[in-house]
């Protein structure tokens, strides 16, 4: 009985750090976190549907203590479904050591975020700078044709994380080998 | 814990029955802190969970002070930060909850035939990490930079990224607190099971132990959930990981959902058990056999599993589908309809019952009026999207006083007046005990009433300062807090007598209704109870 008990104590311990996996899961699934995927889509024999436009807005900001300038060359853009657009980012790094930027996504309203795909992103992964260095930074998508009738508008916006703490060795080494 | 050749009936047993035992007991303070007897474990309970709600209630009194008037006067707002923080932890996790625990220790055994808790020895170290807990939580206030200032529900980021180094002890002291909590209920849990006496079936259990065993798996369920959260924000702020981090792939939300996920069954646990005290009290002095026994623990039952599927009704506010919000709004409002079941089977008991109004059934009484207004606040706080405008107000908190120290705090006080003459032999001072209740009724709605209507108007919680509109209503609040904490002294005067053993000695039945089996042992109950098993019929 006391061994069943602790096993029902551990399990439930379990579940609780299990509750981040099945959490990201479920969020994927149903798209309701306005996260996108995070991984490189495949443009190829998309229909592109004329008939619609829909209207992308893009708004960056920086997290506290970033001290980057982090701009969105393109504020606005209408596209058609399944048209394959690019466009670009301006981020220059005005502090005195070199740092790594993290921009991560989140698409509102949410459901929207399931029909962006991202064919190249800055935010896949992690951006160096110098110190005092300029980039442009591209991002690719379409919208899904699938994108439903009653979205014809909707917001990206990026928030770009100082993640020069957590970065791993290399790229540290190659940073200051640059 | 008997012995084969132990054949004392319970007629036989008096203070010194340990003797007849082939040890002594021993004295001093080794007495207390080597014991392994449940009513010596459940004395030590109750008087560290007093000493806690002292405590706690010292630091609302800061709070209220600097809220008597708009401006900052008296402390700082991070220490004030602080003090709403440790506040709501003692409470939670050191003054209801272990209170809950020391009348389980007590009562349990004694209401089902059995002679002990079923693991003695975990019994004492449940109780004896306890205080070590409080006291790295309390000690963290006094380090550079101060204790933890996040609120006792410690979100992320203000815990992992906003925080201070004082963080990893609260989350050690979370732990030790989880520890204990689980080690009471598993004892609960098998004890129950294992330990009732002959004839004691399912449905002949009195509903304490039934609202004891349900809370008792509620806690093993949620506990350890809990102890992942702190875990998490543990490694998130000292180690690197980034479960609640969005720079690294986590999010913050995902937190909220973890500790709601603990913390909505959390405030069942803290008033199951009360629920169960007063289908004790209520029929004891209405001298009727309680309306709806079986519905009553079917009720608990249905309470316990709705409670994991409505956390996120602490979170509307997040940005949630439609969709969801209205699920946790609806699985919320049917939560009501089992306590609804118990509020009129309270009802039902008492009519046309003979009453009679002594210290226990006034605070039974007041419990039942004011649990169910700050039921029904809940019921409004549970409309979605009227809790666009309630939420993080003090609307909020004065619903979750009125259910926890109208609630659960005040049963934990009917049920120490209740069996507090069973476990003396003495009657405890009805005059000062009169006067405990009156002074706190009246107080305790002059504090949390006027919480709804500040609340309503746009007052935010946890914040040091307010606007001037708010002036006249905390005045009266923080008037109604002082009394209410120096009403307590009351209850502190009434403990300290009781516990010298002043007062008339009672019969072993000491209320003319009560009906169980901890009333047909004499009073005060002798150290050793059953150790021959009572046949129920």
């Amino acid at each position: 009985m006391v061994i069943k008990l602790v096993t029902i104590v551990v399990g439930m311990f379990g579940f609780g750090f299990a509750l981040v996996p099945l959490y990201d899961v479920f969020c994927e699934i149903t798209g309701i976190n306005g996260k996108t995927d995070n991984t490189a889509a495949v443009y190829e024999s998309v229909i592109v549907d004329d008939s619609r436009t829909v209207t992308v807005e893009f708004l960056t900001r920086t997290h506290t203590g970033m001290p980057w300038k982090f701009e969105a060359q393109t504020q606005r853009i209408e596209v058609h479904p399944g048209e394959l657009n690019t466009v670009e980012f301006y981020v220059r790094n005005p502090a005195s050591r070199p740092i790594i930027g993290q921009a991560i996504p989140s698409v509102s309203p949410g459901t929207a975020a399931l029909y962006l795909n991202k064919t190249e992103c800055f935010c896949f992964n992690h951006q160096p700078l110098q110190a005092g260095e300029e980039a442009l930074m591209p991002m690719q998508f379409y919208v899904d044709p699938q994108l439903p009738e009653d979205i014809s508008f909707f917001t990206v916006q990026y928030t770009l994380f100082d993640v020069t703490a957590n970065a791993t060795e290399t790229e540290k080494i190659a940073m200051t080998q640059r | 814990m008997s012995t084969a050749t132990d054949t004392a009936n319970e007629d036989l047993q008096h203070d010194h029955h340990d003797d007849h035992h082939a040890h002594h007991a021993p004295s001093g303070i080794t007495r207390w802190l080597f014991t392994t007897n449940h009513k010596d474990i459940g004395t030590l309970y109750l008087w560290f969970a007093f000493i806690m709600f002292l405590i706690g209630g010292a630091m609302a009194m800061v709070i209220r002070a600097e809220l008597f008037q708009p401006g900052l006067q008296i402390v700082d707002p991070n220490f004030f930060n602080q003090m709403t923080t440790v506040h709501g932890l003692i409470m939670v996790f050191g003054a209801v909850m272990p209170a809950f625990t020391g009348l389980a220790n007590w009562l349990v055994p004694m209401m089902i035939g059995a002679p002990d808790m079923a693991l003695p020895r975990m019994n004492n170290w449940s109780f004896w990490i306890l205080p070590f807990a409080f006291l790295i939580l309390i000690g963290s206030l006094f380090l550079p930079g101060g204790g933890p200032n996040f609120g006792w529900t410690f979100y992320a980021p203000l815990s992992t990224t906003y925080s201070n180094d004082s963080t990893a002890l609260f989350v050690f002291s979370v732990h030790i607190m989880g520890i204990s909590s689980i080690m009471g209920a598993i004892n609960v849990i098998v004890t129950i099971f294992n330990m009732r006496a002959p004839g004691m079936t399912w449905m002949k259990m009195p509903l304490f132990v039934w609202t004891w065993l349900i809370t008792a798996f509620l806690l093993i369920a949620v506990m350890p959930v809990l102890a992942g959260a702190v875990t998490m924000v543990l490694t998130d702020k000292f180690f690197g990981t980034s479960f609640f981090d969005a720079a690294g792939g986590g999010d913050p939300v995902l937190f909220q959902h973890i500790f709601w996920f603990f913390g909505h069954p959390e405030v069942y646990i803290m008033i199951l058990p009360a629920f169960g005290i007063i289908s004790h009290i209520i029929p004891t002095f209405s001298r009727k056999k309680l309306f709806g026994y079986a519905s009553m623990v079917y009720a608990t039952a249905s309470i316990a599993l709705l409670s994991f599927i409505v956390w996120a009704h602490h979170m509307f506010t997040t940005g949630m589908p439609v969709g969801a919000e209205l699920f946790f709004m609806f699985a919320t409002m049917l939560i009501s309809v089992p306590t609804g079941v118990k509020v009129f089977n309270w009802v039902a008991t008492m009519w046309r019952g003979s009453m009679t109004f002594e210290v226990p059934m006034l605070f039974a009484l007041a419990f039942i009026i004011l649990f169910t207004i700050g039921g029904f606040s809940g019921l409004m706080l549970a409309i979605t999207p009227v809790d666009f405008q309630y939420h993080d107000t003090y609307f909020v908190v004065a619903h979750f006083h009125y259910v926890l120290v109208t609630g659960a705090i005040f049963s934990i006080m009917a049920a120490v007046y209740y069996w507090l003459p069973k476990w003396t032999g003495k009657m405890f001072d009805v005059t000062l005990a009169k006067w405990h209740f009156w002074c706190s009724l009246i107080s305790v709605n002059l504090l949390f009433f006027p919480m709804h209507f500040v609340g309503l108007a746009g007052m935010p919680r946890r914040i040091p300062d307010y606007s001037l509109q708010f002036a006249d209503f905390n005045k009266w609040i923080s008037i109604g807090g002082f009394a209410f904490g120096l009403s307590q002294l009351i209850f502190l005067a009434v403990l300290i007598k009781a516990s010298r053993k002043q007062g008339e000695p009672v019969d072993d039945r000491v209320w003319e209704g009560a009906e169980g089996l901890e009333w047909e042992i004499p009073s005060p109950a002798p150290y050793h109870t059953f150790d021959t098993p009572p046949v129920v019929k």
